[in-house]
């Protein structure tokens, strides 16, 4: 046997609540050689991890293997006891997950988690695997290797605790790391360090691995054959840049094209004779969280001195990374969170920080959209009540005409009408994102702020939702702001974007030409960390000016 | 300890001793509420009006109600607990017997029921679904709804009456040696121990369980843990929390509610006094022991609160 992995015809069924049997890993084969790393690529459902978590012979509460088999270094894991599996784990085959955050145990220190594969198995005596640890600590970049163990999880960021989960997985000097989707919850700037550390532990240790994600730009940097996967079901594979230049089957062309977005053509300017105050102006506005002190300042300042303009009939992109204030400027815009100063103009007029104290038609020209349809609409609530309370609240419709109304929200973000029976838990994500701005939409707004609601959706469906909102924005003269952390989706939508950064709005671009008017450190930073489809662009970083100066000393205070 | 956990603490305690004075006020208010003039009872149906009028104005009951409440909160703080209406006797030496023998019975039953609640909560958890868990779930369901006194008379009339191991009655005051008191504590810790099990079994289990559920608790499995070790390294701290508070109201239970228990066997603690009491209007008696039952409560649900408190790793340092 020479392939360290050798998966063949496996099935894996599971049992839905309702007791219906379900196969979701429909017949997959794939291998991985020694010291090749095979990345696992497609959308939420597809199965990758399943088949992923399978390498460890374990399946999820509720899955069970139905057929195949999967071999490991000569041992096929589906068939062995759960006792040999456990002395397999950690030993043969380790796992990086996906938060690490929530894989670290809140109540034990983070040394003790390292070294506790080489306690479960009995690999080597503690003192020698501390030394172990701290030795991985520093070959993954971490600060302070020799006392970042001491900590608990909480008092470490979440790169630094995605690195630490790499060197839990190491410990055991494994022949098969998997890695599933370890970089999604990080922001991009940190998302560079960590990949840069796996690859280079990878490199120097001669290890196999499985990679699952759903970024082809971050899979490009590390896998060196990529495996698609739909519905249980391998469509393509082949090596990296076999996929990258030459796909054959349409499913991964989709997936390559959702990777090209068209540039939105900016919107020029209305020139006419008397000037049109902006759909929306923000002028100097603090807010935070806290006692106010003196200054009349609150003590957690989240935004200081933000200005932004928002065009009749153009949009706005916010981007930054996470905590930067792009969410809480949004929840100022609304009313939500009050500011301390400053000032907030909807078509040139004044508005109350406060939303209490807003008028019922300043509330009903400005209409957020939240990022998680999922929490945002009501579960016990039918999709048709949940657009018909607007309706009454803002129109006071009634009856026939507001069932013809919810017909016609649902028909405008193309959903059939009969959906207005359904629970949102019926819902696939998209319909549900769909469902939330249908409900912005039911005010008749003329300003519309989107907070990052794309983010928890697959890259196919992000292609379909911006396209819809550009199609209402030409019927119904909307204006956008469009808040998000990933650059692609906001040129895709946006004329101009303001790059946030620690509360402070740090450059105001046109989105088309971002990459060539960017002047600010902070977004060259940014721009240059967005990962390329480029096999060789986490390489080629080293040698990028506006990484290595701006870059390295920002970041490392960051992550 | 750092400063956020012992502010926290010391917060928590101040909650506490707000609780007990609103308590206080409420207890006052309810024995007030009692239908009935004591000096009337006390003085029996011959007494003529003037001597219920002179036996009233000589216990002070004329006075405005806060200035009453004033005068006894005055006097619980100083350890006086008043005078028996019934007997005239100090509140605290009637109490003081009868308050050792309960918790003497309390005590023995938290040492007995408390681990074995905690074992079988946390096994159960651990092989979910098994025979062994269906099993013990349908005994502790099967307790759950069958009512204390029942309990207690079938225990009196299998050991008692039919087998004769074991005296009907408990007279913890007669017991000379390790065996007697064996004897004497069985049956009503044998009653008690399956009330207050069942409940912190299943709070037990469905707490482990919840946070078997967590991605950590994977994360061990991925590493090779064993089911053991899975749930007391690695799920059990992290439900330390809850399970404190189920044990807390389970064992708060053993100081008040244990009336059936008492009568049925006959056993010489506070919850009977105190019903001896509500059936002579005898009002500083029923006070005291409503408020003794009340501080022992929110001692527990305290200590339980702190526990939880400095078992939370965010606050350590």
């Amino acid at each position: 046997m020479s392939n360290l992995v050798e998966i063949r015809d496996l099935r894996i069924g599971a049992r839905t609540d309702s007791g219906r049997e379900v196969e979701i890993i429909k017949g997959v084969s794939l291998d991985v050689a020694q010291g090749e790393i095979v990345a696992l690529i497609g959308e939420s459902g597809s199965g990758k991890t399943t088949i992923a978590l399978s390498l460890m012979g374990h399946a999820r509460p509720g899955c069970y293997f139905a057929g195949g088999s999967v071999t490991v270094a000569g041992r096929n894991m589906t068939a062995l006891r759960e006792s040999e599996r456990a002395k397999l784990r950690g030993t043969d085959v380790a796992y990086i997950p996906q938060s690490a955050a929530a894989a670290f145990n809140p109540a034990i220190r983070l040394i003790d988690q390292v070294i506790e594969v080489a306690k479960i198995h009995n690999l080597m005596p503690l003192a020698e695997a501390r030394v172990k640890a701290v030795e991985l600590f520093r070959a993954l970049a971490l600060p302070d290797p020799d006392t970042i163990g001491e900590r608990y999880p909480h008092q470490v960021s979440g790169g630094q605790l995605q690195r630490l989960s790499a060197a839990m997985a190491l410990i055991g000097g494994p022949k098969l790391v998997i890695f599933d989707e370890p970089t999604t919850a990080l922001d991009v700037t940190t998302q560079i360090e960590v990949l840069r550390a796996f690859k280079s532990v990878m490199k120097a240790g001669g290890m196999g691995g499985v990679y699952v994600s759903h970024d082809l730009a971050v899979v490009a940097q590390i896998a060196d054959r990529i495996v698609v996967l739909r519905g249980g079901e391998v469509q393509e594979e082949g090596t990296t840049a076999a996929i990258l230049d030459n796909a054959q089957h349409p499913y991964t062309r989709d997936l390559l094209a959702a990777f090209h977005p068209v540039t939105h053509a900016a919107v020029a300017l209305a020139e006419s004779a008397t000037p049109i105050p902006p759909a929306l102006e923000v002028r100097g506005i603090f807010a935070g969280y806290g006692p106010i002190d003196a200054d009349g300042l609150p003590l957690k300042q989240v935004l200081k001195d933000v200005s932004c303009k928002l065009e009749k009939g153009r949009n706005l992109g916010v981007i930054g990374e996470s905590g930067c204030g792009k969410s809480t400027l949004a929840r100022v815009i609304a009313g939500l969170v009050p500011p301390a100063k400053g000032q907030i103009l909807l078509n040139g007029k004044e508005m109350a920080g406060d939303l209490k104290k807003r008028s019922k038609e300043e509330l009903r020209r400005l209409q957020i959209v939240f990022q998680l349809a999922d929490t945002a609409l009501n579960p016990s609530t039918p999709i048709g009540e949940i657009l018909g309370r607007p309706l009454t609240f803002y129109h006071g419709m009634k009856g026939a005409t507001r069932d013809a109304r919810v017909a016609e929200l649902l028909d405008m973000v193309h959903l059939p009408k009969t959906m207005r029976h359904r629970l949102p838990s019926e819902l696939s994500g998209g319909q549900k994102q769909r469902v939330n701005l249908a409900r912005g939409l039911a005010a008749n707004p003329e300003v519309i702020l989107c907070d990052e609601i794309t983010s928890a959706l697959d890259a196919v469906v992000v292609a379909a939702v911006i396209e819809l909102l550009k199609e209402l924005q030409r019927e119904l003269q909307l204006s956008y702001v469009f808040i998000s952390h990933d650059l692609a989706t906001v040129q895709a939508i946006c004329d101009d974007v303001i790059v946030m950064n620690g509360g402070v709005n740090v450059e105001t671009l046109p989105a088309a030409d971002i990459m060539a008017r960017a002047e600010h450190p902070y977004t060259r930073l940014l721009l240059a960390s967005v990962p390329k489809l480029d096999p060789a662009w986490l390489d080629s970083l080293a040698d990028d000016p506006a990484f290595e100066r701006a870059g390295r000393s920002s970041l490392l205070a960051q992550v | 300890m750092n400063s956020q956990i012992r502010s926290l603490i010391l917060a928590r305690l101040g909650i506490a001793v707000i609780t007990l004075i609103i308590v206080s006020f409420i207890v006052f208010a309810a024995t007030e509420m009692l239908p009935g003039d004591i000096a009337q009872i006390l003085l029996g149906q011959a007494a003529t009006p003037e001597a219920v009028a002179g036996l009233r104005e000589a216990m002070g009951l004329n006075d405005p109600a806060f200035l009453r409440f004033l005068r006894w909160m005055g006097g619980l703080l100083q350890g006086d607990l008043g005078k028996s209406y019934a007997n005239n006797m100090q509140v605290a030496d009637l109490i003081g017997g009868r308050l050792a023998n309960t918790l003497q019975l309390a005590a023995v039953t938290a040492l007995f029921s408390v681990p074995v609640a905690l074992f079988l909560g946390i096994t159960t958890a651990m092989y979910q679904g098994s025979i062994y868990d269906r099993a013990v779930n349908f005994m502790v369901i099967g307790v759950i709804s069958v009512p204390e006194f029942m309990i207690a008379t079938l225990a009196v009339l299998v050991f008692a009456v039919w087998l004769q191991w074991l005296p009907a009655l408990s007279f913890a005051n007669d017991v000379k040696s390790f065996w007697e008191l064996l004897r004497a504590y069985a049956m009503p810790v044998i009653t008690l121990s399956f009330v207050i099990s069942a409940q912190m079994i299943r709070m037990t289990r469905a707490a482990v369980i919840s946070t078997l559920g967590a991605p950590y608790v994977e994360m061990a499995l991925l590493k090779g843990a064993s089911r053991p070790r899975m749930v007391l390294r690695h799920a059990l701290p992290n439900a330390v929390g809850p399970i404190v508070n189920a044990v807390a109201l389970s064992l708060s239970y053993l100081l008040g509610g244990v009336i059936i228990v008492e009568t049925v066997f006959n056993y010489p603690g506070i919850a009977k006094l105190m019903v001896d009491a509500v059936a002579t209007r005898d009002l500083p008696l029923i006070q005291t022991c409503a408020m003794i039952f009340c501080l022992g409560y929110l001692i527990l649900i305290t200590l339980a609160d702190i526990i939880a408190i400095l078992s939370n790793p965010r606050l350590r340092k």
